[in-house]
């Protein structure tokens, strides 16, 4: 009983304690005010609704009606699309997402020891096709399905094929297609924090490596680059997850949307399908809950990998 | 070892501290070099081929076998484009507008929003911080296309649909810009912010005059994200009145016109293309630069 009775005080306590710090740093609560206000209407509101409404049938006209777990149900035993969706979306997270984070961080680190002149238009080139809006769709050009196609024309003059191949109508080329275009935008934000952040570490660090007999340029990656590097490769690995598992433009576009027997389908198209395009709300936010789980799982297990850089 | 010896070691020792990289292989750097040059001419040639297709007459964009690069270049499609753009209902400037002011102000305003609360959240400890920080690296990751309904619903309570603002304002709140300020921030020393208080600077002053001369590099990064982020932006979910419509519906009309504009559709990606390079190219040059001197090793 008196333990209980302690408990309280001390929470009591706690409680008054962190009123007390609270009032101290009014300032900092000025200065955050602006951003929290903003990000609590546009994000966190949204993203509680969105929760709410996957227990509910929505269709946008009516409201919102009670349905319990069913959405969660016909999706993950009914919808055989869904499943297709996440198929592709673990081959783009699995594939694509490490392939390319790996070559943001490594063509970042092997540019950084360039001449100042190199380096910039090395930083341009690579990070060009990632801000280039639509870019890619450039790529329908490339695998169009006619000779006309660059790819089709070349392997016929070659005379590898004497016909041409319907690239991205036919479900065996789609993905492949689809996973060469995203690796080629995948050097996006996380490489540009990379090349700030290598610029950032500390030379006299490299120079305590020589004298402690760091032999080769991969020793001083892992023991004194990488380390100095975690809150960038955080920032990188989070960007990594959002766009691995957000995939949806490039397969949407340069496949069709739908595509042929929904071969090029992801999760998030699938979202789009069911959200803008049957207005079925309640079941679009309940794929989007399930992605959001398996996202934050994701990142809590690249974190703790992360921590054990450098040891 | 003899005196003479010790002289030569530590002579030998200067020299290579003073090679940047002593530890580093002349035929490594030659194959890693080269293995660079090739993955950069790949990465390149597709936007090479946007613009060398935009410069070809329509005879070539329709040639068997199709050809990399324009035989005849000329700047047709570009002119053919300006004349589709002089048709348009409203005037043309009118979008580019459009979209600049977006551009502009929501960049802005998202410099300083985001950066004055990553300021706090890196510089100082109170109740919440920790919380509040988690949730926004927690809210980078949850799919926009979702939230977009939810979105509307409250931007059409605060009667903002149909305006600009419906745009700029949820732009301000992103939550990679505050993420990415507050990783470069924790790179500040603290005595730095605390010599600063002991000269009398409020938490303003510090905000002010230390802490943002000194992250140029990150807020530079935040103009590139946010630029390009909103120049990209449609905004047609948001957005209904023709002259409030931005440049890339505009040009995204005049791209699904079908294959009679197949030379301005190359036009037209080109320049969409071409403004946040330009922009990223602009402030890259200058990250480099203050990256160089920011001073800040201790």
């Amino acid at each position: 009983m008196s333990y209980i009775k302690k408990y309280f005080i001390l929470k009591k306590h706690n409680f008054k304690v962190g009123l007390i710090k609270a009032k101290r740093s009014k300032n900092c609560y000025i200065f955050l005010a602006p951003y929290a206000i903003l990000f609590f209407c546009f994000n966190i509101l949204p993203v509680l609704s969105s929760i709410f409404l996957s227990f509910t049938y929505y269709n946008v006209l009516e409201s919102p009606r009670f349905i319990g777990l069913d959405n969660y149900i016909s999706l993950l035993l009914d919808d055989d699309v869904f499943l297709i969706g996440v198929k592709n979306t673990f081959m783009f997270a699995v594939i694509t997402g490490p392939i390319g984070y790996i070559a943001s961080f490594l063509f970042a680190w092997l540019i950084n020891e360039l001449p100042r002149w190199i380096r910039t238009i090395a930083v341009i080139v690579f990070y060009a096709p990632s801000i280039a809006g639509n870019l890619f769709q450039i790529f329908t050009i490339f695998f169009r399905g006619d000779i006309y196609g660059y790819v089709n024309a070349f392997l016929i003059r070659v005379g590898i094929i004497d016909q041409p191949i319907l690239w991205l109508v036919n479900p065996t080329y789609m993905m492949p297609i689809c996973m060469l275009v995203t690796l080629w935008m995948s050097l996006g934000t996380g490489f540009l924090s990379f090349v700030a952040g290598l610029q950032g570490v500390d030379s006299s660090q490299f120079e305590a490596g020589y004298m402690d007999g760091v032999k080769n340029r991969w020793q001083e990656l892992w023991y004194i680059t990488l380390p100095n590097m975690k809150p960038m490769l955080l920032f990188g690995a989070v960007m990594t997850i959002t766009q691995s598992f957000g995939v949806c433009d490039v397969t949407m576009q340069l496949c069709g949307f739908p595509s042929t027997d929904y071969a090029a389908r992801t999760v998030v198209s699938h979202l789009l399908d069911y959200g803008s395009t049957r207005f079925e709300m309640g079941y679009a936010s309940a794929i989007a809950t399930i992605l959001f789980l398996v996202m934050i799982l994701c990142n809590n297990v690249i974190q703790k990998a992360l921590n054990r850089v450098g040891t | 070892m003899s005196k003479k010896n010790k002289e030569v070691v530590q002579k030998n020792r200067r020299i290579r501290l003073k090679r940047r990289k002593p530890n580093r292989s002349r035929v490594g750097d030659f194959f890693l070099y080269l293995f660079l040059l090739l993955v950069a001419i790949v990465m390149a040639l597709p936007m090479v081929f946007a613009i060398s297709s935009a410069l070809k007459p329509l005879e070539e964009l329709f040639m068997f076998p199709p050809r990399f690069f324009a035989r005849n270049p000329t700047l047709d499609n570009f002119s053919d484009l300006f004349v589709t753009m002089g048709k348009s209902w409203v005037p043309f400037s009118r979008y580019l507008y459009n979209t600049v002011f977006i551009t502009v102000v929501g960049t802005v305003g998202h410099l300083v929003v985001a950066s004055m609360g990553a300021f706090v959240l890196s510089k100082y400890e109170f109740p919440g911080s920790r919380t509040f920080f988690k949730i926004v690296v927690v809210a980078l990751m949850f799919n926009g296309y979702v939230t977009s309904i939810p979105n509307y619903l409250i931007l059409s309570k605060l009667h903002l649909i149909d305006t600009q603002w419906a745009v700029i304002i949820p732009s301000f709140s992103a939550p990679m810009g505050l993420f990415l300020m507050k990783q470069f921030m924790e790179g500040i020393p603290m005595p730095l912010v605390e010599a600063a208080k002991i000269d009398g600077a409020n938490e303003w002053g510090v905000f002010r005059q230390i802490v943002m001369p000194n992250v140029k590099p990150a807020w530079l990064t935040l103009i590139i994200f946010s630029v390009q982020r909103l120049w990209n932006d449609s905004a047609a979910t948001y957005i209904y009145t023709e002259k409030r419509k931005t440049l890339v519906y505009a040009l995204q009309q005049i791209q699904s016109g079908g294959i009679a504009r197949q030379g301005q559709m190359a036009a037209v990606s080109v320049i969409v293309m071409i403004v946040p390079i330009i922009v990223f190219i602009l402030s890259q040059s200058q990250i480099l630069e203050t990256m160089a001197s920011s001073g800040l090793k201790d």
